[in-house]
This record gives structure tokens, C-alpha cells and sequence, in this order.
């Protein structure tokens, strides 16, 4: 597994003779080819992360175009202000965290449960389709799977026609979450199985057999064998995943959602999508984005730690 | 074991079989309604299981689509080009992040590991895309995603994996690091860079937010900002008329076309993912916890 490398200090007794700079250019001599490798490394992660970073100080400015970030004028926490005492922001709130809240609860057990099964499977051949068969919907872009749901559940879709309904499944406000999640299950139910089935072909089988002797059922070893044995990796998988509960992507709520449903559908993202780039207030919905920014970064750090110390394995 | 069939497995067998059924059934009907006769479709309820009649017009008139088309060459373009860069780049940075004795190396770890955990958001990196001159340029889609980080950990762990005294006795030799990595390491991650190719090509070619957000001429929209179009409709609040229109003369046909526009442009992916799909599950334990 991956381990944390060591830096190694500048060794030799000299070296503590030589101040920091010219021990730096021997490195940089030495080591010179990694330096070069590392010359476009650093400028992407510079300008297309921390120039950004450096950028979002216009959440405390009035950002216009015509002056530039460093020439718009300090407002302090104006913008900020503003959204907290806004009608959005418990809105967005809690419209990001329930539906991250849903995604986790029937989202998250769902390739658990997938995975025993499968391991359960005795024909090979049957296995191996399942899995390929379940993969699949991974690998379609969100746009197909969202037009393929509009389709589907359209006033007029197959779900109607067979149920003989006309629910307006998109207009209703209530049903944004469970098409939400339910498609997102569909996509990524396969998927998320591949880490539990290696898991649990990692379990020692001479357990299996044991409880086996010991008359074990096939319930009863799935529940004392198998599910304490990738406990490890339910744990980590589920820290992580609560870790990034307040990042929910724009994208596929924007192919799914409508006025009319904004009540429940229109998270942090979104907004910041709809304020900042279709309606260019650039600074209001920097400093929106900065709070979820900031909220997320303390969730992961502590996911991370609590990853680290049951599992010795974090994000890097 | 006994080869005795218990009534779990049975049960076991008919629930994933179901599951495999929703799974793959959209497909199945997307293919079946794409080849169908216009009217049949727009007349029929319920389930198809087979095309309703043969026809090729919703084919003919995809094929003859100029904005899929040049949709379908923007996204090949960025596919080719953004997968070169993405993996020259992973490799630099993943083959230089697991060099033990070089003096920057925490910081510069440090540099990249912080973007993990902190975004800028996306106003920021707009308003620098756009003061590079990048905005609505075909760039733009490929340069601000250059590297992803939870890639660069499985190259890096890929890397590390591999034992030291190879590289010591390059070294010897005078071999310098650039022979090292693209002679010595590069062959020997050969199943780590396929399923990076895999992730990082999905993700051009399924990519339409980035392109969203920095393209603006029509002639440069990459493939899935084209069948947003189509499929959804020109802005998500248009749909307030609820799902799909299906009235009049052209709808008709229309139907048909957004079946056939689907089959398009899934294919690619469709016919290459089941030769990849035992490289891919190694590449996924690695990312598992990252990812």
C-alpha cells in the first residue's frame, strides 16, 4: 500500500556549512532533470489552481471587469453578508446536503450489497457478465443518462405509459430528489461494487471454511465472515464519502433541473453556475462558493485524519 | 463444495439478473425505438422489444447533422490531445513525486495535495481562463483539467511499486531520468497508463460543464454540449414544458432522431469498454479510497 515517503534531509556534515540557496542550487544541479520534469507540473497546478485561489479574494471585492481583480475596490465581507441574510442560503443548504444526505444513505449500501451478491455467484461466466453488465453505466456521459431519464419519465414516457399515470415527473418538486439519486444508483451501483469484490476476495477462505464446520448457512457466513472482514473498507469508504458530502457537482443537476423545481433541485453550484456566469455577478457568487469551499476543506481534513488512522491510508 | 442447487442461489441469480435487465433495458430501447418506423414509435405505448418496423431516416438524418458532426470531431480532437497531454503530464509529475532525494520535494507535494482539499471555485478559474485568452477556444477544454490529481496518486503508487535497484543500476549506467521514466518505468506501468487513458479519455469524452462554461462559438462545441441540444433542449429552463415535446409533423421524426443521435455518439465507448474492463478494475482499487 502506499506509503508516506520520507524526505531526506541533505545529508553530509559540509552541507550544514552552506546556507539554504546554495544548497539548493547543488540539488537543483543534481537533480536537474526532475526539476525540468517538474517545470510544467508546477505551472499548470500555479495557473489553473493557485492564480484561482489567488483570485477568490474577489468574493471580497466588487469585482468589474474593467478593473481587474487587484484594481476592484475591498468591500470586507459585504458579499458574504449578503448571502447569509439571503433566502437562498438555508435553502442551498439544506437543498445540497439532503440530497447529499439521500445520495449517501440509499446510494452508499447499494454496491455493498451488490458485491456480496456477486460474490455469492458459483458460475463463473454469470459472474463475469454481471459485472460487465452492471460496469456499463458508468462509462455513459451524464448528458445520454439525463436525457435518457427525461425520456423516460416524461409526461408522456414509458413509466407513464406503463403505469398508465401522467405524472409530470420534472415539474414536480418532490420528485427531483429520487430521480436524482435512483439515476445515480443506476449509474454508479456496478462501479462502486469493484473495491467491496476485492475486499472480499482478499478474505482469508480458510474462515469460510471454518465457519463452514461449524455449520455455518450461507446468510450466516455472508454475516459473521464476510461483512466483518471488509468492515475496514466500508468504514473508509464511508468516511470519504461523508467527507465530501457538501461537493455536489453542477453538472448533472443542471441537465435535470427547472424553475419549478428549484425548492428542492437548486444547490450551492448550481447557484454559483446561475449567479456568476449566466447573470455575472461575478463576486456575489465567488463568495458563495468560497463558504462551500471552506466547509469542504474542513470536512475532508478531518475525513482524511479519521482515514488515515483507522486504515493508515488517506487522500494522498 | 456441493454442486446442489439452494434456493439462494436462485434467488440470488433472478435478482441480478433483474438488475442486469435495468441496467442494460435503456440501451436495449434506445437501439430498438432508433430503428424504428417514425409513426410506429410516436403511436406505440409501452415497453419495445424489438424495432417496431425498420427504418433508417432517424440515421440518415443524424449522419447528415453538420453540428454532430463537427461536435463528434471537437470531441476526438480534445480526446486525442487532452489524453496525450494528460498522461505526459501524470507521468512527469507521478515519476517525479516518487524521487526520494531531491530537496523540493515537500513542498511541491505539498502544492499539489492542497488542491484536493481546497477549491477555488469555479468564478476564479473562469476569470483566469479568460484573462489567458483561453475563453471559447478549444484550449479551454483541455488545459485547466491537464492533470487530475486522484490519476496522479494511482501513477504514483503504479511507480512506487516498482523496486528500486532498477532504476539504481540505470542510474549507474548514466542513464538520466528522462531514460529512466520513458525507457525503463514507462514500460513497466504499461496496464497503469491503459487504465489512465481509459479515465482520462471517458472524461474528454463525456466532458460538456468545462466546454459549458468556456465555450461560447457553436462551431467549437464538443460532442455532449451538441446533444445537450438535442436531447435536452437549448437551456435546461425551456424544459419547463415537461419531458419531451412530441407534437407535430417534425416531432415525429424528431423522436427518432434523438434515439439514433444516442446510438451514435455511446457507441465508441460501448465497443471499446468491454476489451479495457480487466485493466480498469486494478486502476479502480488503487483511486478506490482516493476517488
Amino acid at each position: 500500500m502506499v506509503k508516506k515517503s520520507k524526505v531526506n534531509q541533505p545529508k553530509a556534515s559540509t552541507s550544514r556549512q552552506m546556507g539554504f540557496f546554495e544548497l539548493l542550487k547543488r540539488d537543483i544541479v543534481k537533480h536537474r532533470y526532475i526539476y525540468i520534469m517538474l517545470i510544467p507540473v508546477i505551472l499548470y497546478f500555479i495557473i489553473f489552481h493557485y492564480v484561482p485561489m489567488f483570485g477568490a479574494q474577489i468574493a471580497f471585492k466588487d469585482f468589474s471587469i474593467s478593473k481587474g481583480i487587484m484594481g476592484s475596490k475591498w468591500v470586507g465581507f459585504k458579499h458574504f453578508i449578503d448571502y447569509f441574510h439571503s433566502y437562498y442560503f438555508v435553502r442551498l443548504l439544506k437543498n445540497t446536503v439532503i440530497l447529499s444526505a439521500y445520495n449517501i444513505l440509499f446510494g452508499f449500501p447499494a454496491p455493498i450489497i451488490l458485491a456480496i451478491l456477486i460474490n455469492e455467484v458459483q458460475n463463473m461466466t454469470f459472474k463475469r457478465v454481471v459485472q460487465t453488465v452492471t460496469y456499463l453505466p458508468h462509462f455513459i456521459s451524464i448528458v445520454i443518462v439525463c436525457a435518457l431519464l427525461r425520456n423516460f419519465f416524461a409526461v408522456d414516457g414509458i413509466v407513464n405509459q406503463i403505469f398508465g399515470s401522467s405524472v409530470n415527473f420534472f415539474m414536480k418538486e418532490e420528485m427531483f430528489r429520487p430521480l436524482y439519486v435512483g439515476s445515480g444508483i443506476w449509474q454508479e451501483i456496478g462501479w462502486g461494487s469493484i473495491v467491496y469484490l476485492s475486499a472480499i476476495t482478499g478474505i482469508d477462505s480458510t474462515l469460510y471454511e471454518a465457519a463452514e464446520i461449524d455449520g455455518a448457512g450461507r446468510f450466516q457466513k455472508i454475516l459473521y465472515v464476510t461483512l466483518p472482514c471488509i468492515a475496514a473498507t466500508i468504514t473508509v469508504m464511508f468516511i470519504m464519502r461523508v467527507g465530501k458530502m457538501m461537493t455536489v457537482g453542477a453538472d448533472k443537476v443542471l441537465l435535470m433541473y427547472n424553475e419549478s423545481t428549484y425548492a428542492t433541485s437548486d444547490i450551492i453550484s448550481t447557484f454559483v453556475y446561475r449567479k456568476g456566469l449566466l447573470e455575472q455577478n461575478y463576486s456575489y457568487s465567488a463568495a458563495v462558493d468560497l463558504v462551500n469551499s471552506v466547509v469542504n476543506c474542513g470536512l475532508l481534513v478531518v475525513a482524511n485524519k479519521l482515514c488515515k488512522k483507522i486504515s493508515g491510508n488517506g487522500l494522498w | 463444495m456441493k454442486n446442489k442447487i439452494k434456493p439462494f442461489d436462485v434467488i440470488n441469480t433472478i435478482i441480478l439478473s433483474l438488475l442486469m435487465l435495468i441496467c442494460l433495458y435503456p440501451f436495449l430501447y434506445v437501439v430498438f425505438a432508433s430503428f424504428s418506423e417514425p409513426w410506429e414509435l410516436v403511436k406505440h405505448k409501452g415497453l419495445l422489444i424489438g424495432p417496431l418496423g425498420f427504418s433508417l431516416s432517424g440515421y440518415k438524418a443524424v449522419l447528415s447533422n453538420r453540428s454532430i458532426l463537427t461536435g463528434y470531431i471537437t470531441t476526438l480532437i480534445n480526446l486525442f490531445a487532452g489524453t496525450s497531454i494528460n498522461i505526459i503530464l501524470t507521468l512527469l509529475a507521478a515519476y517525479a513525486v516518487s524521487r526520494k532525494d531531491f530537496m523540493l520535494k515537500k513542498p511541491i507535494v505539498i502544492m499539489i495535495v492542497f488542491t484536493m482539499f481546497f477549491n477555488s471555485g469555479i468564478i476564479p478559474r473562469f476569470l483566469v481562463v479568460k484573462s489567458l485568452g483561453l475563453y471559447d477556444s478549444r484550449l479551454s477544454m483541455i488545459l485547466p483539467t491537464a492533470i487530475n490529481v486522484f490519476n496522479l496518486v494511482i501513477m504514483r503508487t503504479a511507480i512506487e511499486a516498482l523496486p528500486d535497484s532498477l532504476e539504481e543500476a540505470a542510474l549507474l549506467e548514466g542513464a538520466n531520468d528522462f531514460d529512466i521514466l520513458f525507457r525503463i518505468v514507462m514500460p513497466l506501468i504499461k496496464s497503469t497508463i491503459a487504465v489512465l487513458v481509459l479515465y482520462y479519455g471517458v472524461a474528454h469524452w463525456n466532458q460538456w460543464y468545462q466546454a459549458l462554461m468556456y465555450v461560447q462559438s457553436r462551431d467549437k462545441y464538443p460532442l455532449q454540449l451538441v446533444l445537450r441540444e438535442i436531447l435536452i433542449g437549448n437551456s435546461t429552463e425551456s424544459m419547463a414544458a415537461g419531458g419531451v415535446d412530441s407534437s407535430g409533423e417534425s416531432a415525429v421524426i424528431g423522436e427518432v432522431i434523438k434515439y439514433a443521435t444516442i446510438v451514435v455518439s455511446t457507441l465508441p465507448i460501448l465497443t471499446i469498454y468491454p476489451m479495457l474492463q480487466k485493466h480498469f478494475v486494478k486502476g479502480v482499487m488503487v483511486g478506490a479510497v482516493k476517488g
